[in-house]
């Protein structure tokens, strides 16, 4: 069996657009004014052709549209895309289609038409529940505009997640605890609360580098509030599954699932990655990252920018990172049978006694504790 | 052949930074011993560390032609010298080979500790001084006040000093012209059997070993067989010539005359400096009187850090040593950083620039573990062992005393930070030998450990003095005093690469820099990690490196993988670097800065 399926199948589109540009963000978003979303639809859909060519008939798991801003794209571009997804690959019946949304209520506006045209979860970049703080994190709506956004939505969709940032320029752990029970309050069944991380390349990483981002959080404090974190959302019946990741059991998102169960996905739109295995080998797609260059590119023919064949020393790697994050953890039989070695019993137990890691036959699993140091677990893991 | 009454051999002597690169760069223009087109600031400085760094390392020798005021013509050999202190030995063998020197002195400055030092020099080798008043271009220069200087703090005549800038040529032909007059020229006899004088020897790539001689009687012709007194070895001349800077071959050197010969010759190793050169038949019996070889004074340990390099920096240590006579190397295990080398060096500049030297020209990352001075150990059966690195200490029951190796240091301060400088010598377990003024600068003589010296001292003076204090120092020879060894336990686990002597009554207070630095120098692990500092089995300060609580990447999805894995493989190299003490990663700078003090 070839190793992909242990973590299924998915299909990533970017849209690379945004309304404006926040100064922590590191993702390819760019600010354009006229965007003609006919040539856009040709293109994702030429894309697919592409790849439906090289691995057909498998059945899709799942559908991502990420972003940038994909709530900027109309409804029926959602939709040609999904229609002709269908037409390459066989959906699962219990299909995710996830759509990222900003808050604001001209995407509101449009969340009906993303629900016809086939998408059945929204995820919602909501970052802060106060207003000075959406403010200094460069956000354009309020708190206000962002529940109502959330009403509608799940007046729309059954599934709809929203997203946090925490550990923010002088927040307390009380003012988080705070903060968290009220999300708590507002959410369904799923929640993603990240970590504020300074991103090189970004307005926020510029101003660390100058000492002037001031009252970050200590690294205690930022430790306390993410171990906090996990007891207040299991209390709420919402444990973390992953690193920043929260659901009710079931409610856990598919298509993230296969980044890190280690399934195979197709990457379209500009900086779009991939992993596809071909042959029985894995490859590493990339896709041109200017939306003008990969819209070129696409026109004569193909996005990628770069297709590189993974040793499987490479995808045993991947696969421990990607599963360390589980909170379920990894069967380490995978592992072994990627990379053909063991992963040392000395190390596995020194993280044992620590208390970083647990061992229930082959499945490898870190603790509350050592998913806070992740880094420091996966490098010694992997130290060869 | 040039008669002897018109040749003047000179040394260009100032403490560092005064200008003899720079002057020696304008005799050799105004005499067009170089063409313009070839000409470049400091043309002598031609390793690439002198280049780098501005300063002169080692000593070169120029042969000029001069046609003076005079009508005559006139060989000039121009030696310019190293001011660093490390490197004083350079200036001492320099000065053997000549009867005078060009003393600079930077006039924006004036008298440093090494212009004094140099005069020493110059008074032990019954040597002529013509003092040189450089860099009057500079707004700052003070000719009047340097003069006075000189003749209160040197003792010598400075009415007659040259004013100069090296920097525009100012003051050059004068400089030239007082060559002439005022140095007297060499004596020798042509018709004696040959005597001349090792002043150095280096290897070239091409020409095996090149030995500059200077000549004090006879003559040294291509094809001559020649034997060296120290050891009876005997050697065919196949080339003899000068330097102009660059090697130029001719017939004959005469008496007086400096120049080199090559002979086949294949070691550095097999040449001794301040060694007698002569004919195999016929030469002269009577030996000059030799140079006091260079001691090296401070050790450490250099370490690869990748310990696959260790037969690498093998070969590096060998083809270094080939050409510097003064560094001396032994191998050398230890339980925390494997497979090395314990070298020997002048000073602190010296170790920096032969650490610098095989990182660069061979490519080898290196450990350099703390620098420690020879300590004497007295034996309790009598016997007497030098002690190179502290990890060797033997078992204190054998032990009947200690004994460190002590200098005389001189001072030259500003007063305004007179009273810093005390207390730093003071901190440093210094005795005050002698405290003088000379206008408005104190010149204080301490006597000091050396151990107290070696690591930090030249860099704690500069800061205090805000860069103007000058420092000299001498061995002056080796005393008893109270000395322990001092260990570092990390994780409970002995480190031996940072154990050290250090004296009883101030190893509380290194004991807790040092854990203190350490704290801060190693990175946070997943537990927490004690870290001591013990003398014997008895804990004398003792930090804990609390454990890393947050280390994680907020968010990976799908765009993510490659990245993750790219980091986590710089991360494993960065690891790789550090040395690992059981559980615990050290990194490499650990081993220096951890013994860095800030008083
Ligand atoms: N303005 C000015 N600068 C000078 C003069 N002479 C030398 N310098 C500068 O002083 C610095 C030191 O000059 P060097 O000739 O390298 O000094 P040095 O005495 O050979 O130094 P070491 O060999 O390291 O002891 C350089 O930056 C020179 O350019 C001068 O007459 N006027
Ligand atoms: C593709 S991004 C943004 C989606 C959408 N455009 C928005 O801003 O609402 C997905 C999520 O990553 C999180 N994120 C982005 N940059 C981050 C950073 N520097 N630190 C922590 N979380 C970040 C935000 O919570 C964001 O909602
Ligand atoms: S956080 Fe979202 S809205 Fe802000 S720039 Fe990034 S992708 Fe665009
Ligand atoms: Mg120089």
């Amino acid at each position: 069996m070839d190793d992909w399926r242990n973590g299924g199948f998915g299909l990533y589109v970017h849209w690379p657009f945004c309304q404006a540009k926040c100064p922590y963000c590191d993702f390819n978003s760019h600010v354009t004014a006229n965007i003609d979303q006919k040539i856009w639809v040709r293109a994702y859909l030429r894309e697919l052709e592409r790849i439906a060519q090289e691995v057909p008939g498998r059945v899709l798991n799942s559908i991502f549209f990420g972003g940038g801003t994909p709530s900027l794209m109309h409804p029926d571009t959602v939709a040609a895309v999904i229609e002709a997804a269908r037409s390459h690959w066989p959906f699962a019946n219990d299909i995710e289609i996830t759509l990222e949304a900003n808050p604001g209520s001209v995407e509101a506006g449009r969340f009906a038409g993303y629900r016809d045209g086939g998408v059945n979860r929204i995820s919602m970049g909501i970052q802060a529940l106060n207003d000075g703080d959406l403010r200094r994190l460069g956000r354009i709506h309020s708190v206000a505009e962002a529940r109502s956004a959330f009403d509608v939505a799940r007046d729309c969709f059954k599934r709809v997640s929203f997203d946090l940032i925490y550990a923010r320029q002088g927040q307390t752990l009380e003012a988080w605890r705070q903060e968290l029970s009220e999300a708590l309050s507002m959410a369904i069944d799923h929640l993603s609360l990240y970590q504020l991380t300074i991103e090189d390349g970004t307005a926020f990483g510029d101003r660390y580098a100058r000492g002037k981002l001031r009252n970050l959080p200590t690294e205690d404090t930022s430790a306390d509030m993410y171990l906090v974190t996990q007891e207040v959302t299991a209390a709420h019946g919402m444990p973390g599954y992953e690193i920043s990741n929260h659901a009710r059991p079931g409610a856990e998102s598919l298509h993230n699932l296969v980044y890190w169960r280690y399934g195979d996905y197709v990457g379209i739109g500009p900086g779009a990655h991939g992993r596809l295995t071909l042959n029985g080998i894995r490859y590493a797609t990339e896709c041109h990252l200017a939306p003008g260059a990969w819209l070129d590119a696409v026109s004569k023919g193909n996005g990628e920018s770069l297709r590189s064949a993974l040793t499987s020393q490479d995808a045993a790697v991947e696969q421990l990172m990607m599963g360390m994050r589980l909170s379920q953890g990894l069967n380490m039989a995978r592992f072994e049978s990627l990379s053909g070695n063991r992963i040392d019993s000395n190390r596995l137990s020194h993280l044992q006694e620590l208390g970083m890691v647990t061992v229930s036959g082959t499945t490898l699993a870190a603790t509350d504790q050592g998913r806070a140091v992740l880094n420091a677990v996966l490098r010694e893991l992997l130290m060869d | 052949m040039t008669e002897l009454a018109n040749i003047r051999n000179f040394s260009i002597v100032a403490h560092i930074d005064h200008g003899k690169s720079t002057l020696a760069d304008r005799l050799i223009q105004e005499t067009g011993t170089v063409a313009g087109r070839d000409m470049k600031e400091q043309l002598l400085d031609s390793m690439d560390i002198e280049r780098e760094r501005g300063i002169t390392i080692k000593a070169n020798t120029v042969r000029i032609d001069y046609k003076a005021d005079d009508g005559q013509d006139y060989v000039l050999n121009l030696i310019d010298t190293p001011g660093h202190v490390d490197f004083a030995y350079e200036v001492s063998r320099s000065m053997r080979a000549v009867e005078g020197s060009l003393l600079v002195v930077d006039s924006t400055q004036g008298v440093e500790a090494q212009t004094l030092a140099n005069v020493y020099h110059a008074i032990e080798a019954d040597h002529d001084l013509v003092p040189v008043l450089n860099k009057i271009d500079l707004p700052a220069s003070d000719c009047d006040r340097v003069a006075e200087q000189i003749e209160d703090v040197i003792g010598i005549d400075a009415s007659g000093a040259i004013q100069v800038s090296a920097k525009t040529g100012q003051g050059i032909h004068e400089t030239l012209e007082a060559i002439v007059k005022e140095l007297p020229a060499p004596t020798g006899t042509r018709d004696a059997p040959l005597k001349a004088m090792l002043v150095d020897s280096w290897y070239d790539a091409y020409l095996g070993v090149i030995v500059l001689v200077r000549i004090m009687d006879g003559v040294l012709k291509k094809g001559e067989r020649i034997k060296m007194l120290s050891n009876n070895s005997t050697h065919h001349v196949d080339r003899i010539g000068v330097f102009r800077p660059e090697m130029e071959v001719i017939d004959e050197l005469g008496p007086g005359d400096i120049g080199f010969l090559t002979a086949s010759i294949k070691q550095v190793r097999d040449t001794r400096v301040g060694d007698t050169i002569t004919h195999e038949k016929k030469g002269t019996e009577d030996a000059l009187p030799g140079f006091k070889p260079a001691q090296p004074v401070v050790f450490c340990g250099l370490f690869p850090v990748d310990s696959s390099e260790f037969e690498d920096l093998r070969d590096a240590i060998d083809k270094l040593a080939l050409n510097d006579a003064s560094f001396s190397f032994e191998m050398e295990t230890s339980a925390a950083l494997g497979f090395g080398f314990r070298c020997g060096f002048l000073g602190l500049l010296h170790l920096e620039v032969i650490r610098d030297r095989i990182e660069r020209e061979y490519n080898i990352e290196l450990i350099t573990t703390a620098p420690s001075v020879v300590y004497h150990i007295h034996m309790r059966d009598g016997t007497m062992t030098e002690l190179h690195n502290p990890a060797d200490m033997p078992d204190l029951t054998h032990v009947d005393h200690l004994e460190e190796p002590r200098i005389k240091a001189t001072i030259l301060v500003p007063d305004e930070y007179l009273g810093d400088v005390l207390k730093l010598c003071q901190d440093r377990r210094g005795v005050q030998m002698d405290l003088t003024y000379a206008g408005s600068r104190a010149m204080a003589v301490y006597d000091l450990p050396l151990n107290e010296v070696v690591f930090d001292f030249y860099d704690r003076l500069k800061s205090v003095t805000k860069g103007y204090a000058s420092f000299d120092y001498q061995m002056t020879g080796y005393e008893t005093d109270n000395l322990v060894k001092m260990s570092v336990l990390v994780n409970d686990e002995p480190v031996d690469a940072l154990s050290m002597m250090v004296h009883r009554d101030r190893a509380e207070a290194r004991g807790r820099a040092m854990v203190e630095k350490l704290k801060d120098l190693i990175p946070r692990h997943m537990f927490k990690i004690p870290i001591q500092a013990a003398i014997g089995g008895k804990v004398i300060a003792r930090e804990t490196l609390s454990a890393m609580r947050k280390d994680v990447t907020a968010k990976c999805y799908g765009g993510d993988a490659s990245r993750k894995r790219k980091l986590l493989d710089k991360q494993k190299k960065g690891k790789k670097k550090m040395r690992q003490f059981g559980k615990v990663d050290i990194p490499q700078e650990a081993f220096i800065s951890a013994l860095k003090m800030d008083s």
